[in-house]
């Protein structure tokens, strides 16, 4: 690890732990190093600090969850890895955010090409209500002014991934929002694909779907996570342990949103090394 | 323990959840359902009203009131109106008051709609605050200033731009001119109802963009979309039938003003679809014109006018407000 | 569980990496400055002249700067973004236009026929061309306050019922009659007048006075204190109202003791903004007010003067002294307006503070 050295008094040494352990699990999944790096990552909003000092390396190729209880800044901090944060009025931030060794936040930066590496999909379902199924998908193609040679093919790829796509195959130009919430949720899934990210951010992404769509989605999140880095933030922990290979865990005090602990998902769940991460994953409290 | 399987029997009857109010609040009640209904009543009464008023004129005019474009008042020697040889026909005035507003409609959507998509897209917060306060304001202006700035300040340049459209678009039907005068024309009204109405349609404009779904705009720009690109994807077609109605409330003030129109246009009875050349009149301010010299029947005929622009501007509002506040309320 | 936090965390200062940097602001202003310098230019060396070939040229130049600056550094997406940005304040400049250009005709046009005696006295002996010395608008500032007294008076009650029907109540005629007390509020002011004169002059009164214009400003007050007072009353939070009703109060109790009294200052604000509306109304007291020249405080009989009308008047008997008269009369209306206004935001931002 690049930063492990210089930071072994803060909690960020955490990070190494993560290091450590995803470096055991890099040659079994094969994955291609470093995608994206926080590295003390703070934020605020107004005067309030709700994230504090959090360094965590993502690696290609890997799921990686976030969980903690409510109000610790598991959002927030995914937030700040596209730089979604900054449009909450007042927000302000610390630390860097490395995407292929470059921080995101350098003065000069395209932030929508930021935005196209690291694709997002959030809590609620949000297709665009007045785009068919087809033009949502490939929205952000138009968004973005991109070309492609074959949009159909595109179309269909993006939904196969997504595997959506057996279910709507014959109604695509029908609009996005006829399809069920969960249908809507792998539509947006579908949508972000399209601009072909390195990265996709998920955040609570099951949170309002019923348990068959939640399934759905988290065969989807498999599919994909051979092919891409994936971060997933998530209140539960059964979701946090059938589709993730490291996590994370957050906890805030009262105070600003820490990282406690992360490591290999098997590692969290059964042998966490802090008492706080036990705590929360046996559910004594949170 | 079981369950008696009894159910298709034994419904039990139903409780009758009586909320009977007591004398004090059925009377609270019955005063403020009263004083609710008084928009009902007022309306009411300002059609039966006008309508009574109007009501020999219509008779005697027929549908030639709405299709004619003669005002002529025939007196015999008595100086008594002769109600069968009069003419009166509000054609004229309801083309200059069309005419009138759709310039001012036209010119102030675009101008409204950046203004808007500015105030709640782009402005930072104290540019935001100063510039909502001042468009509040501007709102509250007595039509009167807005007729006397337009008659001392705004005239002449006005006609300096009518000269312009006229050098480069004379070609066109409606700007066509044979005489060299520019002034008083139903395009400086227009100019001068834009500016009352831009407050209007920017302030309802800036209600609908803001209440555009957050989810939505946030999806847009995790996609890489620039502002532009997410204010057309989003913004536009969410607000897009508020803007109509927005913008048809704007026609709605415009169509009913006086004392701008009175003051800037050159008030002549005739029908012109000429937006350079100096005359016309809307249907407020002939009638207010009209009204300082009519004698009893001609007054009555004013009446009669007076019932058509309320009319008229009752169907465009209510038309309006149905969309607006359809758009405030749906998901789309 | 306090054990871990880092000593060293005071150090971090918040920063905002999003805000445009000094050097993309340096851009920006270049890129401002020159347009500005092509502007002049253009219009130098062509046969363009005049402020619109200026504003003209000077916009087409900063949007193409602008676009093939974003489109050599981000690409066309961020250069067609750049144009409607560019387009976006240019609304606003134009919105402002007619803002400054009104407040700074008012205030030049206005100030030479300042004078006292405006307020000391009324048009009684005097002609609007009289020197700017003599007469005033006493009796139209008394006016004025009469009408508009009058109007508030029918309207505050009317308009607080409605409000409270359309929030407390909640009957069955709820929407529609939301939907008529809109339409109200589009009623052209020239029809209320003529209501008046149609309902009550001609059948009844016959000749124009001060309670006549009260009349017709009311009709044009009650929809925006109807308005204005429902958007107050639908804030109150609703467990106010339940706790007045759990407390064994009845709901006639609940609102008058509890719901108006919380509503307070909003409802103020909703007069206020009421009476700015209406006090520049000129087309219905043209009508129905008579427009006397002299002081008359009995709204039942003769004709009474307002600033409007007096505004009125002295505009359209066009000479260079009743022209000072009329933007002088405007100046101390707008004044009053303004007053208003501010009245009113101070009271609204101290209910939103609570």
């Amino acid at each position: 690890m690049t930063n492990s050295t210089e930071k072994e008094t803060t909690p960020s040494s955490l990070s190494s732990v993560a290091a450590a352990a995803a470096s055991k699990k890099k040659q079994s999944t094969g994955a291609q190093g470093v995608g994206l790096e926080a590295r003390g990552i703070h934020a605020w909003f107004g005067d309030k600090l709700v994230l504090e000092d959090i360094s965590l390396d993502f690696w290609s190729g890997t799921v990686t969850a976030l969980i903690g209880p409510s109000g610790c800044g598991k959002s927030t901090f995914i937030r700040t890895l596209n730089r979604m944060h900054e449009f909450i009025p007042g927000a302000a931030m610390a630390g860097e955010v490395l995407l292929n060794g470059r921080d995101v936040y350098e003065s000069g930066t395209d932030v929508t090409k930021i935005r196209l590496k690291v694709g997002m999909v959030f809590q609620k379902p949000n297709p665009f209500p007045s785009m068919t199924i087809a033009d949502n998908v490939l929205a952000g193609l138009k968004l973005a002014q991109l070309k492609v040679p074959n949009k159909d093919d595109l179309l269909e790829e993006c939904l196969l991934r997504a595997g959506l796509w057996s279910e709507v195959k014959d109604r695509l130009s029908a609009y996005g929002g006829s399809l069920s919430g969960g249908q809507q949720q792998r539509l947006c899934i579908a949508r972000s694909l399209a601009v072909r990210p390195e990265i996709l951010l998920m955040d609570e992404p099951c949170s309002a779907l019923d348990p068959g769509s939640t399934l759905r989605i988290e065969e989807t999140i498999s599919e994909l996570s051979s092919s891409m880095t994936i971060i997933i933030v998530t209140h539960n922990m059964q979701q946090a342990a059938r589709v993730s290979d490291y996590t994370g865990f957050f906890l805030s005090d009262g105070g600003p949103g820490q990282l406690v602990e992360v490591g290999a998902t098997s590692d969290i769940f059964s042998r966490p090394k802090d008492i706080r991460t036990e705590n929360y994953v046996t559910g004594r409290f949170g | 323990m079981t369950i008696a399987p009894n159910r298709s029997t034994s419904l039990p009857a139903r409780r009758e959840l009586s909320n009977k109010p007591r004398l004090s609040d059925r009377v609270f009640r019955g005063v403020a359902t009263g004083g609710g209904l008084s928009s009902l009543v007022i309306l009411g009464l300002i059609f039966i009203f006008l309508a009574n008023q109007g009501y020999q004129v219509l008779k005697s005019e027929g549908f030639g009131f709405i299709t004619g474009s003669n005002w002529l008042v025939v007196q015999d020697n008595a100086g008594i109106t002769d109600l069968a040889a009069s003419e009166f026909g509000i054609a004229a005035m309801l083309v200059g008051t069309l005419l009138c507003a759709t310039i001012a409609v036209i010119i102030a959507i675009p101008i409204s709609v950046l203004c808007a998509l500015y105030l709640t897209f782009y402005a930072p917060q104290v540019i935001k605050r100063i510039m909502v306060a001042l468009i509040d304001l501007m709102a509250a202006f007595p039509s009167i200033l807005f007729g006397m700035w337009g008659f001392f300040v705004l005239m002449p340049h006005a006609e300096y731009w009518a000269r312009l459209l006229h050098k480069y678009f004379g070609w066109l039907p409606f700007f066509k001119m044979d005489v060299d005068i520019f002034e008083r024309s139903p395009f400086v009204a227009g100019v001068v109802l834009a500016t009352m109405i831009i407050p209007i349609i920017t302030s309802i404009s800036r209600e609908i963009f803001s209440q555009t779904p957050l989810d939505r705009i946030q999806a847009a720009y995790a996609l890489g979309s620039t502002r532009w690109a997410m204010i057309k994807a989003v913004v536009i077609p969410y607000g897009r039938s508020g803007v109509v109605g927005g913008a048809m409330l704007g026609l709605g003030r415009a169509m009913g003003e006086t004392v701008a129109v009175y003051t800037v246009l050159n008030l002549v009875y005739q029908i012109n679809w000429q937006v350079l050349i100096g005359a016309g009149g809307n249907m407020a301010s002939m009638i207010l014109l009209k009204f300082g010299e009519a004698g009893p029947t001609e007054i009555q005929a004013l009446m009669a006018a007076g019932l058509a622009l309320f009319i008229l501007t009752l169907i465009v509002n209510s038309i309006a407000n149905i969309i607006v506040s359809k758009t405030g309320s749906k998901g789309r | 569980m306090t054990a871990k936090i880092p000593e060293v965390k005071a150090k971090v200062k918040p920063t905002k990496p999003w805000a445009p940097t000094t050097r993309e602001r340096a851009v920006d202003i270049g890129a401002i400055l020159l347009a500005i310098l092509g502007t002049f230019i253009a219009v130098g060396l062509s046969e363009l002249k005049g402020k619109l070939a200026y504003a003209g040229v000077f916009l087409l130049l900063i949007i193409s700067i602008n676009f093939i600056q974003n489109y050599l550094r981000s690409g066309i997406a961020a250069a067609k973004d750049s144009i409607a940005s560019t387009f976006a304040v240019a609304g606003v400049l134009v919105t402002l236009l007619p803002i400054v250009s009104i407040l700074y005709a008012i205030f030049e046009r206005g100030k030479t026929g300042l004078k006292f005696n405006l307020f000391t006295s009324d048009m009684k002996l005097n002609g609007p061309n009289d020197p700017l010395n003599q007469g005033g608008l006493l009796h139209a500032l008394v006016g004025s306050g009469i009408m508009v007294t009058i109007a508030l008076l029918i309207s505050l009650p009317i308009g607080i019922l409605t409000a409270i029907y359309l929030t407390e109540i909640k009957g069955l005629l709820t929407r529609p009659i939301k939907f008529l007390v809109q339409s109200m509020s589009g009623v052209p002011s020239i029809v209320a007048g003529l209501f008046i004169l149609s309902a009550i002059v001609f059948p009844i009164t016959k000749t124009p006075s001060g309670l006549m214009g009260g009349f017709a400003l009311a009709i044009l007050m009650i929809p925006t204190i109807a308005r204005t007072s429902e958007e107050v009353l639908l804030l109150i939070p609703e467990d106010l109202r339940e706790a007045g009703v759990a407390l064994g109060g009845t709901q006639w109790r609940t609102i008058s003791q509890i719901v108006v009294p919380a509503a307070k200052s909003g409802l103020i604000t909703a007069v206020i903004l009421g009476v700015a509306r209406v006090a520049g109304e000129t087309a219905p007291l043209v009508l129905v007010s008579g427009g006397g020249d002299a002081v008359n405080l009995n709204p039942a009989a003769g004709p009474m003067g307002s600033f409007p009308f007096y505004i009125w008047k002295s505009f359209t008997f066009g000479t260079p002294e009743s022209i000072a008269r009329a933007w002088a009369g405007i100046f101390i209306l707008l004044l009053l307006i303004f007053a208003l206004f501010i009245t009113a935001r101070l009271l609204g931002g101290d209910r939103n503070k609570k």
